[in-house]
Order: structure tokens, then sequence, then C-alpha cells
């Protein structure tokens, strides 16, 4: 479903990632773990296409088309889902409208019929109830005076409507608390399906108690340099990073 | 970089949907200010003589007052900048030939204003109206028709032209012209005073509840023309009218004054509504062409109990100076201002109210939203004053600014007098930029930046669009993204 070859992107000149291979296969989970300043946010934020990112080498093919030639609302239209890290708040837009819009926005670009306010209504108290939301929350705007794990509850939400073919959670485990954790993993697990893929990017081992995943990765400056199966999480767990970088210092010698 | 010049490449070539010319025979007056040109408009319009006297006295006090904008920087009120305004040049009266002699019947309507008004969105045709809603049509220096005459006749509500009122109804004319801003009131006042040509005129007769929105569209079509329209609505003790006023204008690489004047008296128990979306051509990036809009409106709550509110969408003109007000004269009488103001391209506003509490239990709410982009200057400017005798007077204002790029401005400026110590104000105002990140979040989830720009600033103007009769709202709405449109890159 998603391949990266030889990925370099960075910020305003400055190169953060040096070269990332990664493939995702359809029906996978994988989880990209790493450090604070490691890259794993830089890579999802790039996947998604955010212009503050320039991309100066390598590719990415997701669906057999080339991803970084699309616009991020396109990207969106063809299935690719960014659970951020920090949801952005939009005052005075309920989130209703917001993603009643962003329903209809993506089944306009495939032709398809949209959707009513009623219809609507239907389809979402469906999905309330997997984040384990009130009906309330639609008419609030979005984001705005939510808290830490209503944000994420709300991405959640909002992956369960636009229903995406391949999801990236970005840190979405941070700033929660075990409920909170433990519906967004639920989440997370309904919504994942045999014609999908996920990918998980998270600092710490706790989430994937919950997420299981099929590959994970270790993200050291920019580059992955490890990768494994859920052992590989476990033993990150209980080592930490440290131990990866040393040894990946010796490597690179 | 090279991204803020496409910005400005898209929107230079984008077209200002409003900006055609209808091509018809006008008959004007030449160029230029005197007091001929005085009398030749007001005997085109047969008016008496006493109001043939009032014009001259206004244009007499007019000639002892200073341009404002030749003030003393000190002394200036509005934070505007315009090249100086040649009074000499300008055409004061210009209308189609044939209809100077005041709104016909709508058969006798030429077929090519019919057709103007119809490609504006405003079929004057009754059966193809909006119900509900009577309309007024001011092209250039004359109102060519008035809808729904008839039927709002029936209820005592008179909705005719300015010119009709004064030939039927001179009384009431006379006795509520300029008592709200009288000629003496500034510049701008003082010069339209003086040749004012048509507007609307409104009477919601003691207890009567206006069955129907009324509403003048404005257009100004003629070249070197300005328009001077006056405007007059009376709601008698415990009526209610909502009224409703929207304009356009050709584009034109001149700029072009409009001055008008607009006076609201609400007696007991009275409500006046009064909404404004304008869209006056706002001229191209580089600043040229477009209408200077120099607005004096005013409302005086006489009556105990009542209430004036305006409502206001400005998104056109190069330059926009009008202040809103209320004179909160009555006991227990009610202020409102809701505005939002965009200011794109090189557009100027200098936009709030003035909020005058001189009655008991007298209240004032004041929401503004102003919206820059690309050069766009906007200025908030409110005063607030609460007079010795305004026993528990009450004000709320809110002022929030939105900031579309880094080259535009945001400006507020309120001033708060009070001479009572039980009045209570309040004022809260902020400052936010639209965000990479909003719109990256927006397009995240498939939606176009078009589309997200469009949401988050609607989201933003929110609480003001809520209080425009409906079919405007959404009208407003669409406004609001297509004046913002190429802004965000």
């Amino acid at each position: 479903m998603l391949e990266i070859r030889n990925l370099h992107a960075g910020v305003e000149g400055a190169e953060i990632l040096h070269g990332i291979d990664l493939t995702v296969n359809t029906g996978e989970i994988h989880a990209i773990m790493g450090p604070n300043g490691s890259g794993k946010s830089t890579l999802a934020q790039v996947l998604a296409g955010h212009e503050a990112y320039s991309v100066t080498a390598g590719e990415v093919i997701y669906e057999g088309q080339d991803l970084l030639d699309m616009d991020p609302d396109e990207r969106a239209v063809q299935g690719v889902f960014l659970a951020f890290q920090y949801p952005v708040e939009i005052p005075g837009v309920n989130s209703a409208y917001f993603l009643r819009t962003a329903l209809n926005a993506i089944r306009t670009a495939k032709d398809r019929e949209e959707v009513d306010a009623i219809d609507f209504l239907a389809l979402i108290r469906d999905k309330l109830k997997l984040v384990e939301m009130d009906e309330k929350f639609l008419k609030r705007p979005v984001n705005e005076g939510f808290s830490g794990g209503e944000k994420k509850r709300h991405e959640i939400l909002q992956m369960a409507v636009l229903e995406p073919r391949l999801a990236i959670l970005d840190e979405t485990d941070s700033g929660l608390d075990i409920d909170a954790l433990r519906i967004v993993a639920n989440g997370v697990n309904t919504l994942h399906s045999a014609d999908k893929a996920t990918i998980v990017v998270t600092h710490y081992q706790r989430l994937l108690n919950n997420i299981v995943p099929d590959v994970v990765h270790v993200m050291l400056d920019g580059r992955i340099v490890q990768s494994g199966d859920k052992t590989l999480a476990m033993e990150l767990e209980e080592k930490g990073y440290d131990w990866i970088k040393e040894e990946h210092a010796t490597h690179s010698v | 970089m090279s991204s803020q010049a496409q910005e400005l490449e898209t929107l230079a070539t984008s077209d200002y949907k409003f900006g055609w010319v209808t091509d018809i025979e006008q008959e004007s007056a030449p160029p230029g200010l005197n007091e001929d040109i005085i009398r030749f408009i007001s005997e085109k319009k047969n008016e008496p003589d006493w109001l043939l006297e009032w014009r001259l006295k206004a244009y007499r006090h007019w000639l002892t007052m200073t341009d404002p904008l030749k003030r003393k920087k000190s002394e200036q009120w509005a934070m505007v900048t315009y090249p100086d305004i040649d009074y000499q040049s300008i055409v004061y009266y210009s209308a189609p030939k044939k209809a100077g002699d005041g709104p016909e019947s709508l058969d006798e309507v030429d077929p090519e204003l019919l057709a103007t008004y119809e490609k504006l969105g405003i079929p004057l045709e009754e059966q193809k109206m909006l119900t509900g809603v009577a309309v007024d049509a001011v092209f250039d220096s004359v109102s060519v028709a008035t809808t729904f005459k008839e039927s709002l006749a029936e209820v005592g509500v008179i909705f005719c032209s300015f010119s009709e009122a004064v030939q039927d109804h001179p009384d009431l004319v006379r006795q509520y012209l300029g008592s709200v801003v009288p000629h003496t009131d500034n510049y701008f006042a003082a010069l339209n005073s003086a040749v004012f040509s048509d507007g609307s005129f409104c009477y919601i007769p003691k207890g009567v509840r206006c069955p129907m929105e009324l509403s003048t569209y404005f257009r100004i079509n003629a070249a070197n023309t300005g328009q001077f329209e006056r405007t007059l609505v009376i709601a008698e003790e415990g009526a209610y009218v909502s009224y409703l006023e929207g304009c356009t204008a050709p584009m034109r690489d001149e700029n072009q004054l409009h001055a008008a004047v607009v006076e609201l008296v609400a007696l007991d128990n009275a409500q006046i509504k009064y909404s404004t979306v304008q869209n006056w051509y706002p001229g191209d990036i580089d600043g040229k062409g477009g209408i200077y809009n120099f607005v004096t409106k005013r409302g005086a709550c006489r009556g105990t109990n009542s209430k004036i509110s305006w409502t206001q969408v400005e998104t056109g003109s190069a330059i926009t100076w009008k202040y809103p007000s209320c004179i909160l004269q009555g006991d227990n009488s009610v202020g409102e201002f809701y505005s939002v103001a965009v200011t794109s391209l090189k557009q100027q506003a200098d936009t709030g109210t003035k909020m005058i509490h001189i009655g008991k239990n007298t209240r004032s709410t004041i929401i503004s939203k102003g919206i820059s982009a690309l050069l766009g200057q906007n200025t908030y400017r409110g005063a607030v004053q609460v007079l010795k005798g305004a026993h528990n007077a009450r004000n709320f204002t809110q002022c929030d600014s939105m900031l579309i790029g880094d080259q535009c401005g945001a400006h507020t400026f309120p001033y708060i007098d009070v001479r009572n110590t039980s009045a209570h104000v309040e004022h809260e105002a902020t400052t936010s930029k639209i965000g990479e990140d909003q719109i990256f979040y927006c397009n995240q989830r498939g939606i176009s930046t078009e589309d997200a720009v469009s949401m988050i600033v609607n989201g933003f103007c929110k609480e003001v669009l809520a209080e425009l009769p409906m079919e405007f709202a959404v009208e407003a709405q669409k406004l609001l993204g297509i004046s913002l449109e190429g802004s965000v890159g």
C-alpha cells in the first residue's frame, strides 16, 4: 500500500529525515518509535503533505501513485488520514458541520452523493459510540475548549467518519489517561481491517499493549535504524532508547 | 515569496463579479458643484422651496468646512489615506433617461434596467422575487422601481423612493429629515444634504409590524458619478421593521464617491433592524479604482423601550468610513451594532459605532469582527458615551480581529466616556491569525484551501451573521468566501 524510498525531507533548509525506507502492506499495523527529535512526527507530517516541510530527495508511492505529487486535500480524498498530535482549534465552526463538510468534500471528489444533515446525524451517532462521546460534542466548536483526551477521541471520531485506507496516528497516546487510552486504542483496532493499513507513531510502548503492531521500527536522527516484531517495542520499554543509540553509533563508525 | 507573488497574481486576474457596466442612455448634470447644480437637482425632482433652501443651507455650511483629510493628523478621526478628492470633477446627478421623474410602474421601466437587476440577482418582477422582501432599486441618482408598494400600503406602511416621499408625504419628510443627522454633522453629511439625489423612505405606523423585509439595492453605474443617497426610516410607537440594503458598482480605474446619509427614528416600544451587505467595487491590488464609501448612519431611540439594531457585512469599497450609531435617548432603550468588515487587496476600512447613552437603563451591545488579508488595513473605531443622566447604563463591547498573511493590519480604537458612576461598561478584544495549521488541518480532512478559509472566516463571524435575515445570511457567507478568494496561497 505504501512504499517510502530514500526519503529526505526538512524544514527551512535543515534536513530532518536523512533517507527513510519503509514498506507498509495492506492489512498491517506498523509502529514507529523513537526518542524526541528523532523525526517521527516530521515523517507523519510529510506523508500528510504539510507545506512547511520540503522533500529534497526520495519518493513515496501510495497505492501505485506518487503521493508527494498530491496536495494535502487530495491525499485525504485518496484515503490518507493523519490523527494530529496537536489538533487545531477552529472557533465558531461546530464539530458536526466540520465533519460533514469533510465527509462531503471527500464524497464529492469521488463522485459520490453528498450526505444531508439528517443522514449524517444517523451516521455519526453510531461512530460516537465507538469513542464513547456524547452527542452534545457535535455542537461544540472544533477542538475549542476540549481536554487533551477529548481532542484525541475527536481525532478518532473523524477517522471513523472518513474511513481512510491509510491511517497515521501521530503520538495519539500522549497526554491520555488510562481510560482515554483504552477508548482510543479500541477505536483504532475496530477501524483497522484487512484492506487497510495503520501507522502508529509513538514515544512509549504503552499504547502498543492495546494496539498490537505487526512491525515495529525505531527511528533515530532521521533514519530507521532497526525494525522487528512487537518484542522490539517491549525491549525498548525495558531498556529505553540509550542502548539502541549506542549500538547505532558503533555501527555507523 | 514565490507563493505570495502567485497569490497576488491570482487576485489581480480574479474578477469582481459585479464589475460590468449597463449600457444605457443617461441624463447627467455637468460635473462640478455650485448652487446652480443644487437648483438643477432640486428642480429635476420638482421639490418644494423649503427643501431647496435646506439643500442650499447645507451647501453653504459645507463650504465653510474642511475636508477631514486636510485637517491636522491629530484632529483626524479616521485612520484612512486617499488622494485629494476633486469635488468639481464629480457628476452629482445621473439618471437613466426618461426615468428622471422618479419611479414609474414596473411595466414602464427600461428592460435594460430590469435585466441589470436580474443579473445582480435582484429580479424586480414581484412574482420572481423572494417572497416577503420588498425592494427599492436605486440606479445612480434615482430610484427605478419599488416593489410590493401596494400590498404594504394596505397595512399602512409607506415604502417608496425618497423623491416620491417628498412629493407624497412632504410633512413626514420635513418633520424628520436632518433630525438625526443634522446637515452640520460632518463634511460628508453636509455634502450629502446639499446634493442628495435619491434613496428610500420607510414609515411604519403605530402598532404595525411590517409584514415583509424592506430592502434597497444601490447600484452605481455611470462613470465619474457620485452617489449621494438619503434614507429615512421611521417606526412609530410599537412598530417593527427589518430593513436591508445591498450595494454594487462596476469596475473602473477611477475612484468614485459614495456619501450617503441614513437616519432612523424609533418611538416608544418601536424596533428597527437595519442590515447592510456592502459589496461596492473594492479596486485592485495596486489600490487603483474602487468606491470611497463615506457614510453617516445614525439611529435615534427616541421612545422608551425602543430598540435599534445595526448589522453590517462590509466586504467591498476601496475605503470604508462609517459608524452606524445609536442615540439612546428613551429610557430602557437598546442599541446594537454587529459588524463584519473585510479588507483584502489594498482596501482600507475605518468602521465601528457610537453608542450614546442618555436615558436611564439604556443598554448597548457592540460585536465587531475585522478580517484583514493581503494589503488590507482594518480599523475598529468606536465610542461609548454615558451621559450624566443615564443611570444604570450598560454596554458590552467585543472586538475581534483576524489576520490572513503578514502584510495586512488590524487596529482597534475604543473610546469610552462615562459620566455616571452607575454605568457598567465592558470591553473585550482579541486578535488572531488564520494559521497555516488551521488550513492544513482542514486540508487533511479533504477540505480544499478555499473552502477551509471560507469555513474558518464564517466561524469567526458567526455571531454577526446570525443577526442577518436568513436569505441574506447565506448570501453574506458566500460573499465572505469570495472576497477572500486567493488571499491564502
